[in-house]
């Protein structure tokens, strides 16, 4: 039994993560999941969240993601997301920034579309600012 | 018969044009590397994507009600080509190959009888069609990709699109871009992008893989489209990116050689007529001191 998965972390950007890992934890929009290898295959999209890279019984490597999909076949994981921010580069000072600006383009927001993005980010703001507690 | 002081003005003014043209090299060469970079680095996001989608397609495009801009609207009437250009010249043929290639596919479809609306980004691409297609541009960018290609950009452009698709305002959209191969070569691409055209090999293939969709099905693919749409935006606006500065380097190259060469062609007149001087000088001084 293969004790091991393929995780892809994957941004517009750049490939930020490519390696073996033995668990990985994905926010999904239907709540978060934990996929481990011989997972049955699985699309979702994901909300706000951590995306935690379990190697050896312990969380490895965190990354703070706004949104994207994530592909699950039984022997790789793959996550595309919009932003991934790895963990040393949240602090409280970035959740301030993060959220001002949420709010700013809330206010400037006028379309339909704009609020959209403009509520989305502050989702995205208010998760990061609920969870910095447990960051620092 | 040009004058010395003529020749030494030409030969100034040929070897201050070599020297800018060879600083633009030198400076597309430079940003020839970060497009580059950025070119390849956005690939690996690009293709997940489109294998992911071609996973989710494949189950759901033969079926009643499934995304239009994946089944397309069931016309084909009205066409959006997408023309991408740089907005600034002096790089070689690199635009006027992208805006020929766009006029032929443009000519294409006007002599099958359809109707045709062009988005140009890029200024280049715009000054150069309105001249023929003046009605048919429904828009045009020109501020993009000033620095770097960002993904915002691309991202207001697939709005765009989509915007528009929704509106019932066209039935078919294709890119035309140039795709990048090397600094020398530079691959002029028509690329559909309305209604994706879902990869053959993934319809029957992976048909044994069979997903849990969270939420559902259509509601992934009904996020995952217009994404994928920006991400092809953005990607050919980095493959277009690099090919512009890579047809810069390459055409700035050889105006700098062709400066060389010309700078050695006019000091060899500049010497040859100053040494016809000499030689007309002393053959008078000769013959008048042999007359007296």
């Amino acid at each position: 039994m293969a004790d091991t998965l393929k995780l892809e972390l994957v941004s517009p950007e750049r490939l930020l993560l490519s390696e073996q890992v033995e668990m990985v934890l994905v926010p999904g929009t239907e709540g978060v999941f934990g996929v481990l290898p011989l997972h049955a295959p699985t699309l979702s999209t994901l909300k706000p969240g951590f995306v935690d890279v379990y190697q050896g019984n312990a969380v490895k490597e965190r990354f703070f993601v706004t949104g994207g999909f994530a592909e699950v076949t039984p022997t790789s994981c793959t996550v595309l997301v919009d932003e991934a921010i790895p963990q040393s580069n949240l602090t409280a000072a970035y959740t301030a920034e993060r959220m001002a600006k949420a709010k700013a383009l809330l206010d400037q927001a006028t379309g339909e579309e704009d609020r959209k993005k403009a509520l989305a980010a502050l989702d995205a703001a208010e998760f990061l600012a609920q969870a910095g507690p447990e960051l620092h | 018969m040009p004058s010395l002081k003529d020749l030494r003005v030409r030969i100034t003014s040929v070897q201050s044009t070599k020297k800018i043209t060879s600083a633009m090299k030198m400076v597309a060469a430079s940003k020839l590397r970060r497009a580059q970079d950025a070119a390849e680095a956005a690939r690996p996001y690009a293709e997940r994507m489109e294998r992911m989608l071609g996973n989710l397609a494949g189950g759901a495009a033969g079926r009643a009600g499934a995304a239009p801009m994946l089944a397309g609207t069931g016309k084909d009437d009205v066409h959006l080509v997408v023309v991408m250009t740089a907005n600034r010249g002096l790089c070689g043929g690199f635009n006027s190959n992208i805006i020929r290639a766009s006029r032929v596919l443009i000519r294409e479809l006007l002599a099958t009888g359809k109707t045709v609306k062009i988005l140009c980004v890029g200024r280049k691409g715009a000054e150069s069609l309105r001249r023929d297609y003046k009605d048919q541009i429904v828009n045009a960018f020109s501020e993009f990709g000033r620095k770097v290609v960002v993904f915002s950009e691309a991202n207001v452009v697939a709005t765009m699109i989509t915007e528009m698709f929704f509106a019932g305002q066209f039935d078919v959209a294709t890119m035309v871009y140039a795709r990048f191969k090397s600094a020398m070569t530079q691959v002029v691409t028509r690329q559909q992008i309305i209604p994706f055209p879902v990869p053959a090999a993934n319809t029957a293939g992976d048909a044994a893989m069979v997903y849990d969709y969270e939420p559902s099905d259509q509601e992934i693919l009904g996020e995952l489209l217009p994404r994928n749409l920006a991400i092809q935006v953005f990607r050919a606006m980095l493959e277009n990116a690099a090919s512009e500065q890579g047809a810069k380097m390459t055409a700035m190259d050889s105006a700098t050689r062709n400066a060389g060469e010309m700078i050695n062609a006019l000091t060899m007149k500049y010497n040859r007529s100053r040494q016809a001087m000499i030689t007309k000088e002393l053959i008078e001084i000769i013959s008048g001191a042999e007359a007296l």
